[in-house]
Order: structure tokens, then C-alpha cells, then sequence
């Protein structure tokens, strides 16, 4: 099973990008599963906030919130601290929306925040972490995430989310 | 078949659709909410033609669908919690006119203290109003419920309303893949409603009356039978279901490694995954353990649950729910089918997840370990040593 846990704040769209991981990772087909699922409870605007994407190849019967992840994503970094650490499994990896250095080899910096405004003058960064994490990790093909972007978003929001994902992987990619 | 990825609430929206009720009221409530939302935009997109009604309160969300079922309509509603049990009145009322409407429950605690999240108190406590309770452990039983559910109220030995239950937000708000029928399919599998319990003025009838002490017996007598004929016409619906769609539900439970198990967990709803998992990963490990589910509350299945422990050395049950003074009103459902089936099994209760609280995979372990032990005790979980 792949378990990755979303930060952000609320309003900045990590519930959305966990739920596309979701959808798109069920697109595969037969033998896949998946959860998503945000920190239930009253959501308000710019709280920290968290949401959970579990990946399987079998029924996932757990629907408790994950404890220690393959990947932590952050679309805003003054909610990354060093507690952030005690969320990875062995070998798992951070992903960081920031304009920061973070020398550690398990941190991923992305300065989404800059690709964002590039792309559309907005700061809105969770379908580039989205594309940043597909490329990390390989849990998904890209073809599947903009499935899932024409699957389950209205359909003026498709094209520039889908470029955002493409944008995020090429950020990430050597 | 489509094979979307939905929430527990949109996947029952869909099935509700595909069950084409021609009268919905709606009145909101979290974490209900979402269900109506869908359903009052299908309405609006007209890929489902129905009266979508807003009221003003839970009490008239109810009285509105027994209106449009007495007139022969299939209705829908949907509440939680508090609203719920603002209804409540209302619930042996749709049961005693023999009115098969449907509602969706979304589990959830009841206030004092204020706490929006998921436990099973508030349906549990309706379980004498007349009302056949199923729980969904999934996002796919729960579509497929909203399906079987009309085809059981409906059915003319049963004509009994119908509440679903969905754990409030862990299948609520848990986006998971759930095979969506076509219309077509669904339409082979649910035939139109039709009643002669119903205002017509070709026909013309009395309904809603009163019955003195004469009557009023052979009344309760009846609407017992009713329910009691709900057993086998889930079995007819379910084979039917499987036919059709391919896929086959156990009847009133789910025994899940029972048959060799030397201690057997009884617990209904969503947390089923979550022990299923921890009866594979124990059964790894030698023990001989196994899981109950109980998919009805009612009908109570009094027969399957004996024969499903009928040869264990302990079970338990795990529930969201406690009567206070006494033990969780699972475990007293339980304990009546063992005894008329005069087994004599040690059981012990284990109340959990009140509120929200998250049961984890150690709590499972913990439960099976403790039932080895034979503990004939109410157990809150995670409180202190027994929780008394």
C-alpha cells in the first residue's frame, strides 16, 4: 500500500489533489483501490489542515487516518516543521511547495508558489504538488491524473489544472 | 457499470437515482448534507425527474414523505443525529401506516456534548420504531442498499420503511471506486412501486386512521409480520441483485472466517474492514479467529448469529453505541439470540469509536487478546482499565 499524507491550508485545495491521486490511481482499472479522505470536521479558510490518499492493489478495509506516510506533501511551508520527519515511513519523502533549501536527502523543494503565478497569476500550487509527487514517486502514470482532472472537475477548471500537474513533474524530473 | 471514484454520500446519491423516487425531502444536516446536495442537482440537470421538496425542519422532511407515499409515491429523505431524533415521532408513524419510504442515516453522535462525528447512537436508538435498520459497510453495499432497500420496503409482505445507515464521514466524506449500474440494469432489478394502500379517488380509502383497543393489537401484530417477512424477501432481492449485477450480499450478516473460529468479534458498519484485515493478519499468526457483521439490525437475524458462533469459546461485540445503565444495545440483541438458541458462550462488550473516536488496528488485537481471556464485562475503549 502507498499512504501519502496532504498539509496545507484550507482553501489551497490539498483535499482536491488527494482525491485526484485517487481517482486517477482507479482509472488503472480492475485490482486497484483507493481511499481519500480530509481531517474531517468544520473546514475554515487558511487553517492548517490534512488529507489522506491509501493506494492498493486489494480492498483497503483501514479508513483510519495514515500515522506514518511514503509521502508527506506541503503545499504551504509554514506549516512544514521538523515534526513533518516522524510522518515517513522508512525511505518515504517529503514534497515542499517552497522557495527555501532544505538540505535534507529526504526533501523535495518545489517552488510551486512561482511555477503557479507563471502559469495562471494565482498562487494556487496543489495539482503542481500533484504533478510533483506523480513524477517522484511513479505511483500513477500523468496520462491518468488529467483522466481524473476530465473525470471529476467542471470542465473550465481541466486544461490549466492538467498543465499545472505537467508543469509540477517537469519540476521534479532530472 | 460505470467504475467511478466517489464519497460514501455521492455513491448513494447515485444509487438513489438510479431508484428513481418521484418525491425527495431534503433538509440538510452534516454530515448528511452532501446526499441532498447531489441529489437536488441531479434534479436540476434533469438526469433525474423528481419533486424535490425543501422543508423547514427534519419533522416535516418525514411528514412530507409519508404524504407522497400515501398517495402511492416512492419517496426519499435523509437525516442524522439530532435530526433524527427530531423526527423521531414521526418514525413508528411512517411504519405504522405501512408506508416503504427510504432514508439514508448518516451516523452520528447526539449531543450533549456538541461533536459532529461518527457513531452509531442515533439510529440505535430508534431500533423499536418499526423501521427495517441496515448498515453499510462500504460506499458500494451502500449504492447497492439504496437499490435493494426499495425493492424490500416495497414488497407487499413487507411494506415496511427502510433506513440505511453510513457511518458519519468515514464513508460519508471517504472518496473510494464503487461500481455505478447502468439505468437500465437497475431498472430490470427494481420494479415500479405499486400499492393499493394508497389516497385514490377511483378507489377510495381510509388511511391514517384511528383504531381503539380492538383493533389496534392485530394492527402491531401485523406490521410485526411485515418486518419478520422482510428476512426472506432480502434473500429473494439479494439473488436477484446478483443475477443482475454480479455481485452477491450474505443476507442479514457477513461472517467473515467464522466457521472454525475459536473467537468471533461481532460489530456492524465500517470498522468491519478494518477487523476483517486484523482476522486475516491474526489468522496468519495461528489464531483462529473470525468476524461477525451484522448487515440488519432489523430484522434482527437471531438465527445467523447463533449459527455463526454456535461452536466459539468467546465472542464480543464492538460497538458505537451504549444504552446507558446497562451494556451497548448490540450486545443485548446478541446475548437474546444466544440464549433462545440456548448457547451458552461467554461475551463480553466493547464500546468504541463514541464521537469519533478511531479505533485502531491495535485496538482490534487488543479486543481478540482480552476475548481469549474471557472477559464477561462493558469495556470502554481506551478509557482507563475497563473503563469503569
Amino acid at each position: 500500500m502507498t499512504e501519502v499524507i496532504w498539509h496545507g491550508r484550507g482553501g489551497q485545495g490539498a483535499f482536491t489533489a488527494a482525491r485526484l491521486l485517487g481517482a486517477a490511481y482507479v482509472l488503472k482499472g480492475e485490482g486497484s483501490y483507493a481511499l481519500a479522505f480530509p481531517r474531517f470536521g468544520p473546514e475554515r479558510r487558511g487553517a492548517p489542515m490534512r488529507a489522506f490518499t491509501k493506494l492498493d492493489e486489494r480492498p483497503i478495509g483501514n479508513r483510519s487516518e495514515v500515522a506514518k506516510a511514503d509521502y508527506c506533501i506541503f503545499l504551504d511551508d509554514t506549516v512544514f516543521t521538523d515534526a513533518a520527519f516522524a510522518e515517513l515511513k522508512e525511505g518515504g519523502k517529503l514534497l515542499v511547495n517552497t522557495k527555501r533549501t532544505i538540505s535534507d536527502e529526504r526533501v523535495i523543494a518545489v517552488d510551486g508558489t512561482r511555477i503557479a503565478a507563471e502559469l495562471r497569476g494565482l498562487p494556487i500550487t496543489n495539482t503542481i504538488m500533484l504533478g510533483a509527487l506523480v513524477a517522484a514517486s511513479g505511483v500513477v502514470p500523468l496520462e491518468l491524473v488529467a483522466g481524473a482532472i476530465r473525470q471529476t472537475m467542471p470542465a473550465r477548471h481541466q486544461a490549466k489544472n492538467i498543465s499545472a500537474v505537467l508543469a509540477g513533474a517537469k519540476a521534479v524530473q532530472p | 457499470m460505470a467504475r467511478l471514484f466517489l464519497s460514501g454520500n455521492e455513491a448513494f446519491a447515485y444509487g438513489i437515482r438510479l431508484a428513481r423516487p418521484q418525491v425527495i425531502s431534503a433538509y440538510p444536516i452534516t454530515p448528511q448534507t452532501v446526499v441532498v446536495e447531489r441529489l437536488s442537482e441531479m434534479v436540476e440537470d434533469g438526469s433525474l425527474q423528481s419533486e424535490f421538496i425543501h422543508v423547514e425542519s427534519e419533522h416535516s422532511a418525514l411528514s412530507c414523505a409519508m404524504g407522497a407515499s400515501a398517495v402511492g409515491a416512492r419517496a426519499f429523505t435523509a437525516t442524522s443525529s439530532q435530526g433524527l431524533l427530531y423526527m423521531a415521532e414521526c418514525l413508528p408513524y411512517a411504519a405504522g401506516g405501512r408506508w416503504p419510504i427510504v432514508m439514508m442515516n448518516a451516523n452520528r453522535s447526539l449531543a450533549l456534548p456538541w461533536n459532529i462525528y461518527g457513531d452509531q447512537r442515533d439510529a440505535l436508538s430508534q431500533l423499536d420504531s418499526g423501521w427495517i435498520q441496515a448498515y453499510a459497510e462500504d460506499a458500494q453495499e451502500a449504492l447497492d442498499l439504496a437499490l435493494m432497500s426499495y425493492y424490500v420496503a416495497e414488497h407487499r409482505d413487507v411494506s415496511t420503511p427502510f433506513m440505511v445507515n453510513l457511518d458519519g464521514f468515514v464513508l460519508t466524506h471517504t472518496y473510494e471506486v464503487v461500481e455505478v449500474p447502468t439505468a437500465e440494469q437497475a431498472d430490470a432489478f427494481l420494479p415500479k412501486y405499486e400499492t393499493e394502500n394508497k389516497l385514490d379517488l377511483e378507489h377510495p380509502r381510509v388511511l391514517g386512521f384511528t383504531a381503539g383497543p380492538e383493533y389496534y393489537m392485530s394492527f402491531k401484530y401485523r406490521e410485526h409480520i411485515g418486518m419478520m417477512n422482510a428476512r426472506s424477501v432480502v434473500a429473494e432481492a439479494e439473488d436477484r441483485f446478483a443475477e443482475l449485477f454480479g455481485r452477491r450480499y450474505t443476507g442479514l450478516t457477513d461472517a467473515y472466517r467464522c466457521e472454525d473460529a475459536d473467537y468471533v468479534l461481532i460489530t456492524l458498519g465500517s470498522i468491519a474492514g478494518l477487523v476483517r484485515e486484523t482476522v486475516d493478519r491474526l489468522r496468519a499468526s495461528g489464531q483462529r479467529v473470525g468476524m461477525l457483521r451484522l448487515r440488519y439490525m432489523r430484522p434482527f437475524p437471531n438465527e445467523e448469529v447463533a449459527a455463526a458462533v454456535a461452536h466459539a469459546k468467546a465472542v464480543a461485540v464492538l460497538e458505537k453505541s451504549i444504552s446507558f445503565g446497562n451494556e451497548g444495545p448490540v450486545y443485548t440483541n446478541v446475548n437474546s439470540a444466544l440464549h433462545k438458541a440456548r448457547l451458552d458462550i461467554p461475551g463480553s462488550d466493547y464500546i468504541g469509536g463514541l464521537g469519533g473516536q478511531n479505533i485502531s488496528a491495535a485496538d482490534i488485537e487488543k479486543l481478540f487478546a482480552g476475548l481469549a481471556k474471557g472477559q464477561a464485562s462493558v469495556t470502554f475503549l481506551g478509557i482507563g482499565d475497563g473503563g469503569l
